[in-house]
């Protein structure tokens, strides 16, 4: 039992806080700050100061840029980079599709994707979610068909986020329909956006923007060599990749970091003088979400909830869920705090209402999506009432 | 930051959870009459070193910190232990050697130590608000001595202490004092109290008083902290046993032909019930090391009391529902956990209290620095 933190884990905080707030421009960090969206570019340009610095990717093996870093260390890194409105590098890439390549794809595969991948020079997008195979994923029903030396996709993927700035695309496709489990007859493809038969059609969202797409293939050829590890084995390697992907979730660094703006946007004087901070009720939800922020922080440092030997450890949906939950509602608390001038939502530069006020429902709408991707928080509870509790 | 205990840490849970683990089965007998706990059991931890866990081994203790504290009260906990090592050991016995002279720690605490004296705080009264302004007890100095007037209670385990550790006014102070409890002027009525234990209604009538070192209101606010710390870690013992034991009922109980765990409405409430465990055995193992490594804390101790509050509630109220009619009853083991649970969370400021004082400021407070 520790508090402190070593002097070796010290120095690495203070290094990442010192990068962090220095290397990566202001504006980007202002930005996400303010709760406000990243052009592609400024994505791009973050996370390749990022991997200038080799902080991009700490989470891979070390030979691809990994750090060999402790599951604390890891922790710091994320926790700086997130309260100092550093955007987190793409999921898609450096939690996802990157470990799985790392993990189980071929040397060539390896060698061809995990520098651009790390570098974003590649944009990665998702392609699991179908319109009838959302929480019961392994209901995919887009398939590949062995031709020759290539497979031919034919299907539809959903929720694709950020599809419409992807150059390539992960996909699970059903590439045995005669496999006695559902489970088992699964690939995992690797293939360009830009490939005949691949169209992406965005969806528009409750918050109006534009953030997932559905992406349609229509007899889409793809070199046999970009099917990642063993054929039909694919499923292993999602249930690989969401282990991650929840453990991300889980994070709550960017949650404090919001909580702080708002406490500060409740901290500012109201037109009569007073002060909603000053409102014991209002006073007691910041301490109460501060408090349960804290206590799944260290729940997090706690269980270090990731992968273990391909398999999600199962503790990573408690970080899921609570996460989800906590982010919800700190936006909620926003919405609250923003009162009557939430009306001002389309409202320019040249209005009394500042913009935090008018973004903060379309913000707490769009955040309704956190308990439910990435295994929505049923989903959670079945794994943790499953296989934690043996119920 | 590291959870985990180290070898000599897990031994001592081992070997806690194996004496406490053999008078388990007569706690229903023992609680039944005074003083409902087991002065055999209470001479086995003494001879264990555990009545001395936190004192200097100047006075017969072991030095040892916080966490191993923790470890003790969470075995507590775990069986609801009905013996007075938090308010014997850690409120009345640190507060001792905290704050009393040389000739006090000298004298009473290898007698703590040993299982020979009880010693415990009374301070609370009446219908007082939480806190360490003493209110209906007033101490009067008179020819070099001091003697205390009027009335403290509920004080748990107040009616067999054989010293009492008494908060008094002083003018506009509240000051600390050492009273034998079998003296002329104290007079101790026992009651139950809701969890299966006792407390006194503790009437002084110029009772004789000894000033406890200097010690006043900022000597009782860091016995409260160390208090509120090993109450969590009892806390979460009990709430440990108390998801084990719901989750356990759900796989054996019967209805519609099948066992409870078939029903996915119980089955997700019981995940989060084990969430809400999960969380709160953080914040209390990282509340016992910041105490072990920077002393009393009271913004920590009221983060981990409203955290331990609020799943405390969650938890006590889920495992009797979960458990159904047999949930109330006083034959079975999940109720008086509620009881318990209800009780611990209000002993040192209720959950309200301290979401309060952690609210207290929070606008001048940046983000939360977890890792230093």
């Amino acid at each position: 039992m520790r508090l402190a933190l070593s002097a070796e884990d010290a120095q690495l905080q203070q290094e990442l806080r010192e990068f962090f707030t220095t290397k990566v421009p202001q504006e980007i960090r202002d930005t996400v700050r303010s709760g406000g969206e990243l052009t592609k570019e400024q994505i791009i340009e973050a996370q390749r100061v990022l991997n200038a610095g080799g902080y991009a990717v700490p989470n891979w093996p070390v030979e691809w840029g990994g750090k060999g870093w402790t599951p604390q260390q890891r922790h710091i890194w994320l926790d700086e980079m997130q309260t100092a409105g550093v955007p987190a590098p793409l999921a898609f890439n450096a939690s996802m599709v990157g470990p799985v390549i790392a993990t189980f794809g071929s040397q060539e595969q390896k060698e061809r994707f995990l520098p651009a991948t790390a570098n974003l020079d590649i944009w990665w997008c998702q392609g699991f979610s179908e319109p009838d195979a959302g929480s019961d994923l392994a209901s995919l029903r887009t398939t590949a068909v062995r031709d020759g030396d290539e497979w031919v996709v034919n299907g539809q993927k959903t929720w694709t986020t950020l599809g419409q700035y992807a150059d390539w695309i992960f996909c699970l496709v059903r590439t045995n329909p005669d496999a006695p489990k559902k489970q088992q007859g699964i690939s995992f493809l690797l293939f360009e956006m830009t490939t005949p038969g691949v169209t992406v059609r965005p969806i528009k969202l409750i918050d109006g923007g534009y953030e997932v797409n559905e992406v349609f293939f229509d007899n889409v050829r793809v070199p046999a060599d970009q099917l990642v590890g063993e054929e039909n084995r694919g499923w292993d390697y999602a249930k690989f990749l969401l282990g991650n992907e929840r453990d991300g979730i889980g994070a709550t660094g960017s949650t404090k970091l919001r909580l702080q703006v708002v406490k500060e946007h409740a901290s500012l004087p109201l037109a009569d003088g007073s002060r909603l901070i000053d409102d014991p009720a209002i006073a007691a939800r910041f301490a109460s979400l501060e408090n349960q922020l804290l206590a799944l922080e260290l729940t997090a440092l706690r269980v270090a909830g990731s992968s273990k030997d391909g398999k999600p450890d199962p503790v990573s949906s408690i970080l899921k869920l609570r996460g989800s939950v906590l982010i919800q509602e700190v936006s909620e608390l926003a919405v609250d705090v923003a009162g009557g001038d939430v009306l001002a939502g389309g409202a320019g530069d040249d209005s009394d209402v500042p913009s935090w006020a008018g973004d903060s429902v379309p913000t707490y709408l769009n955040l309704r999506k956190v308990s439910i991707f990435g295994g929505s928080n049923e989903i959670q509870r079945t794994i943790i009432a499953g296989t934690i509790l043996g119920l | 930051m590291d959870f985990t205990y180290d070898k000599e840490q897990t031994a001592l849970r081992d070997a806690v959870r194996g004496i406490l683990g053999e008078s388990a089965g007569n706690r229903e007998k023992i609680t039944s009459s005074e003083p409902g706990w087991d002065r055999e059991v209470w001479g086995g931890l003494a001879e264990m070193g555990l009545l001395g866990l936190p004192f200097d081994e100047t006075y017969d203790g072991a030095g040892a910190t916080a966490t191993e504290v923790g470890i003790v009260a969470q075995e507590i906990g775990r069986i609801l232990a009905p013996e007075p090592f938090i308010d014997v050991v850690v409120g009345a016995g640190e507060l001792i050697a905290d704050a009393g002279t040389d000739e006090q720690k000298q004298d009473l605490l290898p007698k703590i130590a040993s299982g020979e004296l009880i010693a415990v705080i009374a301070h609370n009264e009446a219908r007082a608000p939480h806190g360490t302004v003493a209110y209906g007890v007033t101490a009067t100095s008179a020819d070099g001595g001091w003697t205390l007037d009027g009335v403290k209670e509920p004080v748990r385990h107040g009616g067999v202490a054989d010293v009492l550790i008494v908060s008094a006014k002083d003018g506009d102070a509240t000051r600390l004092f050492v009273v034998d409890a079998t003296a002329d002027g104290v007079t101790r009525t026992t009651y139950a109290t809701p969890d299966d234990g006792y407390a006194a209604r503790i009437v002084f009538a110029g009772a004789a008083a000894t000033p406890l070192g200097d010690a006043g209101e900022a000597a009782l606010a860091a016995a409260f902290t160390r208090l509120q710390t090993a109450y969590g870690a009892e806390a979460l013992g009990a709430m440990e046993v108390s998801v084990e034991t719901t989750v356990g009922y759900l796989k054996t109980r019967k209805q519609f032909g099948v066992t409870l765990s078939k029903f996915q409405a119980l089955t997700f409430r019981a995940a989060d019930m084990y969430t809400s465990l999960e969380l709160a055995r953080s914040i209390s193992l990282w509340a016992t090391m910041a105490l072990a490594e920077n002393g009393p804390d009271a913004l920590v101790a009221s983060r981990l009391q409203a955290e331990i509050g609020r799943t405390a509630r969650h938890i006590s109220q889920e495992s009797i529902q979960l458990h159904g009619g047999i949930g109330v009853t006083a034959e079975y083991s999940i109720g008086h956990y509620a009881a318990r649970l209800t009780v611990l969370e209000r002993t040192l400021g209720t959950e309200a209290y301290h979401v309060a004082q952690v609210a207290d400021g929070i606008a001048d407070r940046g983000i939360v620095e977890l890792l230093h």
